[in-house]
């Protein structure tokens, strides 16, 4: 280089290309040029390890290093939703299991540590391993011992992690999995935000919600009938004060894994656009995808950067996984509206197809009354088929609500305590944090296009269903609110 | 496998001199065949008439045998017979002490313990084939491994923490009169490392295809056998001189020929 330097008389466009050139070499070399297998270590570090939704610190440009993980495995009560429990086992005492962040050419010495009060013996078996088993062979270990086995991690990509102990699929239906990132020389690209998102199918001996402690239901996992889709191993993990968060401007990258032990996830964050999907988290990028498919066992990075502020909702598109099983999360973002990319509800009007220069002759009418309750018993049948086409999908069949998204409207004190409010709620809707019997949720329930004989039709059948205190709300209440106050 | 032969040295020299009885109620089992988890190609195991505990041996009992042999109190063991977790919930190395309560099982037992224990009461450890002969049995059949109620229950309580805390003939009575055989501890085996797991169940297929042919082979008609894969990948992660807190045992006593060989079964093809 200093040769390079000293001939004055080189034009300035020439010292540019050699450099150039240098350089170029010189990051070529750096990429290139030692296979994976062969990449030295320097020195001995302790793995950071970190519970969902949290991943540790990225690579950067560290070397390779002997990388020591300690891993223990424990057997432990937890609950799956409100009112259930379930006996989860567990990588370091989370579902999913700590996340392991690794680069290309760390030796891992791996210590499975099985607390003593386990009743199981187990072993993992890592996805990131070249060689049989993944390690499931070496790792196996008893109650109240450890084991120790090392690896190299040659491949990049995000990798999960399992037990492999018989019966297999009870071991992982526990929840037992978790994910290893391993960087490529580097790292990756800086983002804002990194988050650890993993689904798994859970099968109980009670349906969806019945509560009490819930045993595993073996035939149930045969027949791939899960009562429990769910991300970060329960119902809710993800949403109100587990909701994740970024703000406006900001790139989240999402470390996306799918446990199983059976469905298959359609990965989707409602109201974003993955710029970028590391796909099956491997090396290839796909570039602007709404859903990703992420296998049983396997994973993916996604990558977006956040425009507009609001609650994104993170879901497995499988729909009624989503709102019927538990397989929602929360992306709360914070920041400046921006109304070119996204608006809000403009306007609201009247749409007619036929154009408005149709006139009806006098006296003509063939358009059907709005049905007009006579009686009580009217005004229930009318307001539970709103209810079945209007409420019925966040609010659900008996009025119990979503944990954690959406509140019960049965016996629901919130609902009881003011006709008024509830009334103010169908007509404009609601935003921010309420607490429905002792539970706060922080959600949004969109202004209801209805008409006043309709919103009153379809609260007097809440109000006189699933306990609630049989409130009688009148169109003439609803009018008086909308003009009124 | 080194050293085998200083082992089996050690062993001999260990062998129950004075036998003793440490009061435990036996029950007649009456003789059968069966096949067993591993054996789907017709491989019917025979299992000959013996005596089996009642109970799982409970620490009150095993504080008479410590005190009555002291080189098995823990802080005289040898390492080679069990190790570090050897009796370690007890207070000290003749008392258990008082959290721990006398007519619970006794668990982080080695193998060795185990089994010289029963050399000293003229008993011996029962086999794989006949423990699981006897834990086919629920309250009223012989076996109910079809019965998928009794197979559910089973799985419940594998997945129960801490039951070893629980004392002796807490769960149900089965067909034989025999208490326990699941729902509080693990036990001791006399040839429980026999059938070898490498722990990647999916990989032993090539060991052995009749044992773990790998998820696929388990059909819905199978999961009888769900629990009891529990029970030999159990086996299959532990090592003679291994103590576990969920790990404990009971004796049997041949019936006919004592001073016979100790297995009293044999596989028939």
């Amino acid at each position: 280089m200093k040769s390079i330097f000293k001939s004055k008389r080189l034009s300035a466009e020439k010292v540019l290309i050699v450099c150039a050139f240098f350089i170029a070499a010189c990051s070529n070399q750096q990429q290139s040029e030692t296979p994976a297998d062969q990449i030295q270590v320097a020195g001995t570090m302790d793995a950071e390890l970190t519970a969902p939704p949290n991943v540790p610190l990225p690579v950067r440009n560290r070397e390779a290093k002997k990388l020591i993980v300690n891993m223990e495995v424990l057997e432990k009560e937890g609950e799956m939703t409100d009112g259930v429990s379930y006996v989860y086992w567990t990588f370091g005492g989370s579902v999913p299991g700590s996340f392991i962040r690794t680069r290309v050419g760390d030796e891992v010495e791996f210590h499975l540590k099985n607390h003593p009060d386990n009743k199981l013996p187990h072993n993992i078996d890592l996805h990131a391993v070249t060689g049989p088993g993944g390690g499931a062979t070496s790792s196996f270990v008893a109650p109240g011992h450890e084991t120790q086995f090392s690896f190299k991690v040659i491949n990049p990509g995000l990798y999960v992690y399992h037990c492999a102990t018989a019966p297999v699929g009870m071991h992982i239906a526990n929840g037992m999995y978790g994910l290893i990132l391993v960087e490529p020389e580097g790292g990756l690209k800086k983002v804002d935000k990194e988050y650890y998102v993993m689904q798994g199918d859970f099968y109980t001996k009670g349906e969806y919600g019945k509560t009490g402690l819930q045993p595993f239901d073996m035939n149930k996992a045969i027949d791939e009938d899960a009562d429990y889709v769910v991300f970060n191993g329960k119902v809710g993990s993800l949403t109100g004060d587990g909701a994740i968060t970024a703000n406006v401007g900001e790139t989240v990258r999402l470390f996306v894994g799918n446990g199983g032990p059976n469905l298959v996830s359609s990965f989707h964050v409602i109201g974003e656009i993955f710029d970028k999907v590391y796909v099956e988290g491997g090396s290839m990028i796909n570039e602007d995808v709404q859903t990703t498919l992420i296998p049983a066992g396997g994973a993916a990075i996604v990558e977006f950067k956040i425009d507009v502020p609001g609650t994104f909702i993170l879901v497995d598109h499988s729909i009624f996984r989503a709102f019927n099983k538990g397989a929602l999360g929360m992306l709360k973002v914070q920041g400046e509206d921006n109304k070119t990319i996204y608006s809000g509800k403009q306007s609201e009007g009247i749409y007619n197809p036929e154009g408005g220069s149709i006139q009806e002759m006098p006296g003509e009418s063939d358009i059907p009354e709005e049905a007009v309750a006579q009686s009580l018993s009217d005004r229930m049948e009318l307001g539970k088929q709103v209810y079945s086409r209007t409420c019925f999908a966040c609010h659900q069949a008996n009025g119990e609500g979503i944990a954690n998204a959406f509140p019960p409207l049965a016996n629901s004190d919130y609902l009881n305590a003011d006709v008024n409010r509830a009334i103010d709620i169908v007509l404009n809707g609601k935003s921010g944090e309420i607490t429905v019997n002792g539970v706060k949720y922080n959600s949004v329930m969109t202004k209801q296009v209805l008409s006043d004989e309709e919103v009153a039709n379809v609260l007097t059948y809440v109000y006189n269903s699933w306990g609630n205190n049989k409130t009688e709300v009148t169109p003439a209440m609803v009018k008086s609110r909308k003009t009124g106050h | 496998m080194k050293g085998i032969g200083p082992l089996l040295l050690m062993i001999c020299f260990f062998l129950c001199t004075q036998k003793k009885a440490f009061s435990q109620s036996m029950v007649k089992i009456e003789g059968g065949s069966y096949i067993p988890l591993y054996g789907r190609d017709s491989a019917k195991i025979i299992v000959r008439d013996f005596l089996m505990d009642v109970y799982p041996v409970t620490n009150e009992a095993f504080l008479s045998f410590v005190k009555e042999y002291p080189t098995w109190q823990k802080d005289k063991v040898r390492r080679l017979f069990a190790d570090d977790n050897y009796l370690n919930d007890w207070e000290s190395p003749i008392s258990p002490g008082e959290k721990i309560s006398l007519k619970a099982p006794v668990t982080n037992i080695s193998w060795f313990a185990a089994k010289y224990y029963c050399e000293c009461q003229d008993k011996r450890l029962p086999t794989i084939d006949e423990w699981e002969y006897v834990a086919m049995a629920d309250e009223t059949k012989k076996d109910a491994r079809k019965d998928s109620t009794y197979n559910q229950k089973i799985l419940e309580w594998y997945e129960t923490p801490r039951t070893h805390k629980k004392e002796i003939g807490n769960t149900f009575k089965n067909y034989w009169g025999v208490y326990d055989m699941h729902g509080l501890v693990w036990e001791w085996t006399f040839d429980f490392n026999s059938v070898l797991i490498s722990g990647a169940s999916r990989k032993d297929m090539d060991n052995d295809r009749n044992l773990f042919c790998g998820s696929a082979a388990i059909g819905a008609n199978d999961l009888m056998n769900y629990a009891a894969f529990m029970r030999y990948a159990f086996r299959g992660s532990i090592k003679a001189n291994f103590a576990v807190k969920n790990l404990g045992f009971r004796c049997v006593k041949d019936i006919q020929d004592p001073s016979k060989n100790n297995s009293s079964n044999h596989k028939i093809d």
